[in-house]
């Protein structure tokens, strides 16, 4: 984990409300592990304090990229910002996905909107090619497509409104392919909670393990302040455990989805 | 030049603090800050045994400023002293533990514990967290429960103690001399205000707790006014904090009567912030011709 001043290469529109930006970070980008996030304050937002997470899309030598949604105006701010001007980051931080290793389970990747930017470098650094699902509600919202097919991926569109790939949920499409096939196979997710919970109760009804990547709103980033905390099962009961340090990649048998209604 | 202050019988090396429950057990930020930079140490809350905390959502963002209600999670006593002690106690600089309960007898056995212990810098008595139903605030806005809490850790330790006080009183100077009359040997002020934020999109509390406390940079004015206020009403040292994000925020709380500052929600933006508030006060004193940090404190009573 460093603090860097960092400087953005370049902050562009991907599609619709989705940006790329692009960062040199020399002190962060050699440490970066899949499923890793940076914690950015934004330095132009004056009256909104905390930082934001975004999970690391691409890593490549010195530099490396976010792909983000403009949800609020901290994302509103950072979309404006140009090359040239500087972010403040620390990074990386949290616990991320186990790569797949040779001889290993056939990743199945599953993500949902920009959950995708949390899947890349596993899919770039897995020892094994899987198959990437991808679900959005419509087509500007399937992200980096080409880049996973780039990488030798199998990649299997769906969309809710059918504009583009096949129409329907994400976990409709890998419901469909682990009915077909599941032996030897680890489920690696990231995206809307709803979306997790489905992949992790498929997980269960197919005996398969899974790694899930969870969203929840930060604040630190490093452990302290308590806010992103999610159930974790335990030995006896469950507990409070941190997205940002003790996650935000966890086993799905663990998250006790039950206490949150 | 000195930048040197005591808490009682504890001597910081600087003013500059850390808030309880915004810098964790210290080992968190430990690959991001030189902790042995800091005047001190600060934990989070700890009462005898492990607390769950509230549910989430537990924190909003506010202007300027961040409400919340976590409900003073942590370890327990026992937890703390397997799993963070053997940190703090290898650092140069002092480590003070928040310590909280649901009765005095609680607050005096985590005293005791802690007494026990060795090593510790001093005990700060949490009697004003607005998150938890039992324990906390209850304690910082009754004088006589307040005094009762501090007469207690004063019997079960001799190690210094510190009262937090809360914000949520009308007149903060009764509180600050029952806390100094009941063996107190110094003042944290202050806690969190307490607050809310409401959803309009969904119409219901931003927060699970429905209320929390108030933090951040838009609190620290009533801070101010607050050390203002105690400086005149008691003689023992003051903590300054609320909104503290630089030097001159600190310089502002030493000038109204604070001994020392904690750096409390900026932390959580900017971890570097003690290290700067620490280089700023160096940079205030020698630009003003001042030799010592002590000739600052309170001078706004009196002028120039």
């Amino acid at each position: 984990m460093v603090e860097q001043t960092v400087q953005i290469v370049s902050n562009e529109r991907d599609t619709d409300l989705y940006f790329r930006l692009v960062v040199r970070a020399p002190q962060i980008a050699p440490l970066v592990q899949p499923g890793q996030f940076a914690h950015v304050r934004i330095l132009p937002l004056k009256h909104a304090l905390l930082r934001r997470p975004f999970s690391i899309f691409q890593v490549s030598g010195d530099t490396l990229s976010i792909l983000y949604k403009t949800i609020g105006q901290g994302t509103e701010v950072l979309s404006q910002m140009q090359p040239g001007e500087g972010l403040n980051m620390i990074g990386p931080l949290g616990h991320g996905f186990t790569v797949p290793q040779p001889g290993g389970e056939v990743p199945l990747l599953v993500a949902g909107g920009y959950g995708m930017a949390a899947l890349y470098l596993l899919a770039q650094r897995s020892r094994q090619k899987g198959i990437a699902f991808v679900g959005g509600r419509r087509r500007v919202d399937i992200l980096c497509e080409e880049e996973f097919s780039a990488l030798g991926w199998e990649v299997r569109v769906t969309t809710e409104d059918g504009s583009h790939g096949a129409k329907g949920l994400v976990t409709q499409a890998l419901l469909m392919e682990l009915k077909r096939r599941t032996a030897g196979r680890k489920l690696f997710a990231c995206g809307p909670t709803p979306m997790l919970k489905a992949v992790g109760q498929l997980a269960t009804d197919f005996d398969l393990p899974a790694e899930l990547s969870l969203d929840e709103h930060m604040g630190c980033g490093i452990g302290v302040c308590l806010t992103c905390v999610v159930p974790i099962k335990t030995r006896d009961g469950w507990e409070y455990q941190r997205t940002c340090t003790d996650g935000p990649v966890f086993d799905s048998t663990q998250v006790a989805w039950e206490v949150n209604k | 030049m000195n930048l040197s202050v005591k808490i009682g019988t504890l001597t910081l090396q600087n003013p500059v603090t850390v808030a309880s429950g915004t810098f964790g057990y210290g080992v968190e930020y430990s690959q991001l800050v030189d902790l042995n930079q800091l005047g001190a140490v600060v934990v989070k809350g700890i009462r005898l045994e492990p607390v769950r905390g509230n549910p989430t959502p537990r924190t909003v963002e506010v202007t300027s400023g961040l409400i919340n209600a976590i409900g003073l999670q942590g370890p327990g006593v026992d937890g703390f002293i397997h799993k963070y002690w053997p940190f703090l106690k290898g650092l140069k600089v002092p480590t003070i533990i928040n310590v909280w309960g649901t009765t005095v007898e609680e607050y005096a056995e985590v005293a005791r514990r802690f007494d026990a212990l060795g090593g510790v810098g001093a005990l700060e008595l949490n009697v004003s967290c607005p998150n938890i139903k039992e324990g906390g605030a209850q304690f910082g806005t009754d004088v006589k429960l307040l005094s009762q809490v501090v007469t207690a850790c004063r019997k079960a330790t001799k190690l210094p103690l510190i009262t937090k006080m809360s914000p949520n009183v009308v007149s903060i100077a009764p509180y600050a001399q029952a806390a100094e009359a009941a063996g107190s040997d110094a003042l944290s002020i202050m806690n969190s205000f307490p607050a809310m934020a409401i959803d309009i999109e969904t119409r219901r509390p931003m927060l699970a707790n429905v209320t929390g406390g108030l933090t951040g940079p838009c609190i620290k004015p009533i801070a101010v006014k607050l050390v203002w206020e105690a400086a005149k009403a008691v003689n023992i040292p003051i903590i300054g904090m609320g909104g503290i994000q630089s030097a001159a925020d600190a310089i502002e709380f030493i000038l109204a009567g604070a001994t020392a500052v904690a750096i409390g929600t900026a932390n959580f933006y900017e971890p570097q912030t003690a290290l700067q508030v620490i280089a700023g006060l160096r940079q205030y004193l020698q630009e003003n011709r001042f030799e010592d940090i002590r000739e600052l404190i309170g001078r706004a009573h009196t002028g120039n």
